[in-house]
């Protein structure tokens, strides 16, 4: 007997599926209901939103006082958000005691700074260096001059006067752009094999990392005076920029310092035997790596830092969290049930705002930087 | 260094020619002792590799042959004895050392390829920023390596997208294009899949063919019968012996040679 057993004859036609395998309801099925227990979670899910977004969105919008309101109106509701309140106080909310003639010196702050801002962050317009080296060098000069002023004909605006969104902006923005190499060359020096350096460097991090940021403000404000010369003082603004960049930077070189260890001892030995020096070796191939696997935690510490700026109260600058408590302890015309409530809210709503995009721009760098080394 | 014209593979090839006629050995390595911590790894290393030899050192694993080879670039200190690699002996001195490494190009294991490069930036990175070669240029001896080693089409892929052999290739070409004056293999095919060996073997053998002067640690025992000017076996940290490759493999004088030659060829 030749029995070579069973071979197919013709292709098999394709038929559809026994039952769909798409749609809302097998979505549903398969992501809602697919045990007793998935059932029960759902419906408890669904029984919380139920629960907490209506009466949220009754307050914000349902209930509220529009932008348009007075106070009166405010007083009679109770339920509800008097944004009325925050619209007539945004000024203070973004300008703290600016000087309100002046205003458009910060607006051409703010607008020359998303112009030169925004295309960096879109991979792919060009010019990419020039933008940078615009933002990095060109950009705080002019901004800084423009704020206070003393020059060309400006009134000069002492610190003290800046305040709000804009102490909040300028803090973030200065903060993280320090904070960033310097938390890169900590973590460098952290791993360095010369001891003076790797010391330095672990006792600046350590100390830095085992103290709350208050404290450090708190340093900032007695200790920098003590290492400038006799009578002169130091910037309220200023102490806060160094204070928070020391304590992201500490931060900062702890997470690079993972990004590091990640990397294969093979591709440092790969780098130094074509000859590229120590700097060539991190620039080029070791950095680009490292820094990729970390981005998480980076932009972690940037949305850490950019909440943390409401902490520089403590030297006594009034950022926009701290701007906004100002008025509601003050603004007596305007009391009433929810106003205090509405002004942290939109203080909230802008702090999430931007810790958000933050977040949202970190996913995105992840994918785009992710397509090369996957497949 | 101050080769007036680095660029093109064929002023590369007339630079080592020159090499050629100079009797000085491309690497001297007298009475040499490295240890990691307590553990003496290698013992009293003595061998010079003139200009232009192709050496294959063979021997058990865990004898010290990678660690050999790397201290010939410095990616391992040894701590006794003289490393003199191109007349230049190997210190402490951090730029002496960069400047060795220029001129000695090494193949590992495991590729360590650049994976966030595409192939052709993993190609030019070093020819541009450490031998100052213009870009153009640099992209155009890439070129001409990666058609060598027969993958010129993959030059603007990434490297994980490329199979094993594929990449040991272009790490091959990535070495080459610094126009090195000597190459170090370590163990450059036992990563790879069987099929994969010879297409990287073959590209070994046209090197040495062209006269480079290189070092390889492998098992591939043809490949050491064909190319190599001598064999060198390692056992515990030392050299114990060292031959042509015919009388090596046909006529071994020492009994752990005997012993790892029956393993190795059966
Ligand atoms: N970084 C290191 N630290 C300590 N011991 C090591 C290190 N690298 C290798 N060794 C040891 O040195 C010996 C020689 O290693 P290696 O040169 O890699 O051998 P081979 O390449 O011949 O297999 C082995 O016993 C290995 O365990
Ligand atoms: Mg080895």
């Amino acid at each position: 007997m030749t029995d070579t057993g069973y071979v197919r004859s013709e292709l098999v036609a394709a038929k559809p599926a026994p039952n769909p395998t798409s749609g809302a309801v097998v979505w549903a099925k398969k992501n809602l209901f697919a045990t007793p227990m998935d059932a029960l979670l759902t419906a408890f899910g669904v029984l919380f939103l139920l629960w907490v977004v209506p009466p949220f969105f009754n307050f914000v919008l349902g209930h509220a006082v529009g932008p348009m309101g007075t106070v009166e109106e405010c007083r009679a509701i109770t339920a509800g958000a008097c944004w009325a309140y925050v619209y007539n106080e945004m000024e203070f909310f973004i300008y703290g005691f600016y000087d309100i003639p002046q205003l458009w010196r910060p607006n051409i702050v703010f607008a020359l700074g998303a112009l030169l801002f925004v295309p960096l962050l879109i991979p792919k317009l060009p010019f990419k260096r020039i933008n940078a080296l615009l933002f990095l060098f060109v950009y705080p000069v002019v901004a800084y001059f423009l704020l206070a002023g003393g020059v060309f004909g400006l009134s000069e605006m002492p610190t003290e006067k800046w305040g709000g969104l804009l102490v909040t902006l300028i803090i973030s923005v200065v903060g993280i752009t320090l904070a960033f190499p310097l938390g890169i060359v900590l973590a460098l020096g952290r791993q360095s094999t010369l001891p003076v350096i790797k010391t330095i460097c672990v006792t600046f991090i350590e100390l830095i990392r085992s103290v709350p940021l208050i404290t450090i403000l708190f340093m900032a404000s007695i200790m920098l005076p003590l290492f400038m010369p006799q009578g002169m003082t130091v910037d309220k603004l200023l102490r806060a920029l160094v204070g928070v960049t020391l304590f992201t930077s500490a931060y900062l070189a702890e997470v690079v310092r993972g990004g590091l260890q990640a990397i294969p001892r093979g591709q440092y030995e790969a780098a130094a035997s074509l000859g590229l020096g120590y700097w060539q070796r991190m620039y080029f191939i070791i950095l680009p790596q490292a820094l990729k696997h970390v981005i998480p935690g980076i932009v972690n510490s940037f949305i850490a830092l950019f909440k943390d700026t409401s902490l520089v109260y403590i030297v006594g600058m009034k950022d926009l969290l701290e701007a906004v408590k100002t008025k509601n302890d003050s603004a007596l015309e305007w009391q009433s049930a929810n106003t205090a409530t509405t002004g942290y809210l939109f203080a909230a709503i802008v702090f999430w705002a931007f810790c958000f995009s933050m977040s949202r721009y970190s996913m995105f760098m992840e994918r785009r930087l992710n397509t090369g080394h996957k497949r | 260094m101050s080769e007036p014209s680095q660029t093109t593979a064929a002023s590369g090839q007339a630079t080592r020619q020159d090499k050629a006629t100079s009797t000085k050995p491309a690497i001297e390595i007298i009475g040499m002792h490295k240890w990691y911590g307590d553990f003496h790894v290698l013992r009293d290393i003595n061998l010079t590799v003139g200009d232009g030899e192709r050496i294959v050192i063979a021997g058990p694993s865990g004898s010290g042959k990678s660690t050999l080879i790397r201290c010939v670039n410095r990616l391992e200190e040894h701590q006794e004895g003289q490393i003199i690699v191109n007349g230049v002996e190997l210190t402490a001195d951090l730029k002496r050392i960069d400047e060795v490494r220029r001129e000695v190009g090494m193949v590992f294991q495991h590729f360590n390829l650049f994976p966030h490069l595409t192939i052709l930036q993993n190609l030019t990175l070093a020819p541009i920023w450490v031998r100052g070669t213009p870009k153009a240029a640099a992209e155009a001896t890439a070129m001409h390596y990666l058609e060598r080693v027969k993958i010129p089409e993959q030059a603007n892929k990434f490297p994980g997208q490329l199979s094993g052999g594929q990449q040991q290739r272009v790490a091959i070409a990535r070495s080459l294009c610094m126009q090195p004056r000597i190459m170090l293999f370590d163990e450059p095919t036992s990563a790879l899949d069987p099929e994969m060996v010879k297409e990287v073997l073959d590209v070994m053998i046209s090197l040495a063919e062209e006269g480079m002067t290189m070092i390889c640690v492998t098992h591939e025992m043809g490949f050491a019968r064909q190319v190599a000017d001598r064999v060198i076996f390692m056992d515990q940290g030392q050299i114990i012996e060292q031959n042509e490759p015919e009388q090596f493999f046909s006529n071994p004088q020492h009994e752990r040679t005997k012993l790892f030659l029956s393993q190795i060829l059966h």
